[in-house]
């Protein structure tokens, strides 16, 4: 059986009066890909900032790897469970300096070669390096940030919505990339992702998230023939 | 200095009445204001110095120091309402940079223990400490929430608290002290400081009048540093929990 690399028991969480996770239970299976959908405003990039210690619950039980989130050391937490965001924050410096930033953190430096290696690895050419961060396209921004997140070598990795802002062809190199490092390293991957088709495509199993509730979860293909009618709704496009 | 002589002062007063009135600029009522209040303030502190001195007690200098604390922290505290506990942090960083700069002149024995010294010099220490947090609680709240997105990157990214407001910290430290440090390079060159004309115009040695006025610039250089890093050091750990979570601002 597949333990689950993080379990939610009745999670409740809520910030200036809004009650933005209403008793989520579920598991994401360890070494899977699975896709967390969801109309906008479900709640799901609130519970990635639970995963990763950002935020803590109201009430409930979060469990890592079975032992429960507040026994973590919330720095090594962090670096175990990473997190690529949607907005692809860059900070001031260089791509090399950015890339650098989780090792810089931790006293050390990354390898050059390692560096031209990760930004390969995301589609990007190694020639940007020296390049200012902040100049980069929204694309770039996105693929460096994903690039940034690995050099922790996360063992569960959080990606929100990292290829919305990516052409198709960009879209698919980080689909494979993704899947190769899941397959290599054995790395659980969470992905919110507002594209159903590539929820199934890549993920082996999902979560659909609305309002808050987690509504229905399990094996990708049940987007195709879901249970809920609200699901069903949503995978129609008839809630967005 | 007569009070008909004083009173001959008030000319300049009129002057800009009468141009405001004249432009209708409409600065006469707080222009009013500000003159009855300055003479009343001023006059009451006059006399009220001049019974400490002639006292010369230790208590009634105390006194003036935590008066001149209390208002510091009273006017500084509004700048910085947004962070938790921002009274008791300023106040030990204005008791901390009193205690710090009259000891070194007193224990060097720069200056003579008597209230004629300790007093001004305090309230310029103090006054010049007040105004550097409020520039520096301005700067760093202005910094903290403009950057939020990096402080959160950063602790996701595994960085401590000190890591993730570490920027922001440095650049509100060096952007409230840089106005003390750059006025200094000018100094005798576009202006004569307020004390050292003061001095000078009240007879005093202008070669003496100098080296006092060096004597307060340096004081007030180690004023503005510490004050800004002191104030930065205790303000940010109030923006993150126990389990490092970045805290919003108080509203």
């Amino acid at each position: 059986m597949i333990q689950a690399a993080i379990k939610f028991h009745d999670v409740n969480y809520s910030a200036d009066g809004l009650h933005i996770l209403k008793n989520i239970t579920g598991s994401f299976p360890e070494g899977k890909i699975t896709t967390l959908v969801g109309p906008s405003g479900a709640g799901k990039s609130t519970l990635f900032k639970l995963c990763n210690g950002l935020r803590s619950p109201d009430s409930g039980e979060i469990l890592i790897k079975g032992k429960p989130i507040e026994e973590y050391n919330p720095v090594e937490l962090r670096r175990n469970v990473g997190i690529a965001l949607q907005s692809a924050t860059m900070v001031k410096g260089s791509v090399l300096e950015n890339l650098d930033l989780p090792l810089t953190l931790q006293g050390k430096s990354i390898d050059l070669d390692d560096a031209k290696e990760l930004l390969h690895d995301v589609g990007l050419a190694d020639n940007i390096l020296e390049r200012n961060a902040k100049d980069l396209s929204g694309g770039q921004r996105q693929k460096l940030s994903i690039a940034r997140t690995l050099v922790n070598k996360p063992k569960v990795l959080l990606l929100d919505e990292i290829t919305s802002s990516l052409d198709r062809v960009s879209q698919h190199d980080i689909e494979e990339l993704i899947e190769k490092i899941n397959e290599k390293y054995g790395t659980t991957m969470i992905w919110i992702t507002h594209n159903l088709d590539q929820a199934l495509r890549i993920g082996h199993c999902t979560w659909v998230m609305m309002n808050g509730e987690l509504i229905e979860s399990g094996d990708s293909s049940l987007l195709m023939n879901p249970n809920d009618k609200r699901v069903q709704d949503f995978v129609k496009g008839e809630i967005e | 200095m007569s009070y008909l002589t004083l009173s001959l002062t008030l000319i300049f007063v009129l002057i800009p009445l009468i141009l405001s009135r004249t432009l209708k600029l409409g600065l006469e009522k707080d222009t009013l204001i500000a003159t009855i209040r300055s003479i009343i303030q001023l006059l009451a502190v006059g006399y009220v110095l001049q019974y400490v001195f002639e006292v010369d007690n230790i208590i009634f200098i105390v006194l003036m120091i935590l008066l001149m604390i209390g208002a510091a922290t009273q006017n500084a505290r509004k700048k910085g309402a947004t962070i938790h506990g921002i009274t008791w942090k300023l106040i030990v960083t204005f008791v901390f940079i009193e205690v710090l700069t009259q000891s070194i002149l007193l224990g060097f024995q720069i200056v003579p223990p008597t209230p004629q010294y300790i007093i001004p010099i305090s309230g310029m220490v103090i006054g010049n400490s007040m105004v550097l947090g409020i520039l520096f609680l301005n700067r760093f709240t202005a910094e903290v929430e403009s950057r939020q997105d990096e402080t959160e990157l950063i602790l996701t990214l595994g960085g401590t608290p000190k890591q993730a407001i570490h920027t922001q910290l440095i650049t509100s430290i060096k952007a409230s002290t840089i106005p003390t440090i750059e006025s200094q390079k000018t100094i005798g060159l576009v202006q004569l400081p307020g004390m050292m004309s003061g001095q000078i115009i009240a007879g005093a040695d202008p070669v003496q009048a100098v080296q006092f006025q060096l004597l307060i610039l340096f004081i007030l250089l180690t004023t503005a540093v510490v004050t800004s890093i002191m104030l930065g050091f205790l303000s940010y750990p109030t923006l993150f929990n126990n389990r490092m979570q970045f805290l919003k601002l108080k509203s």
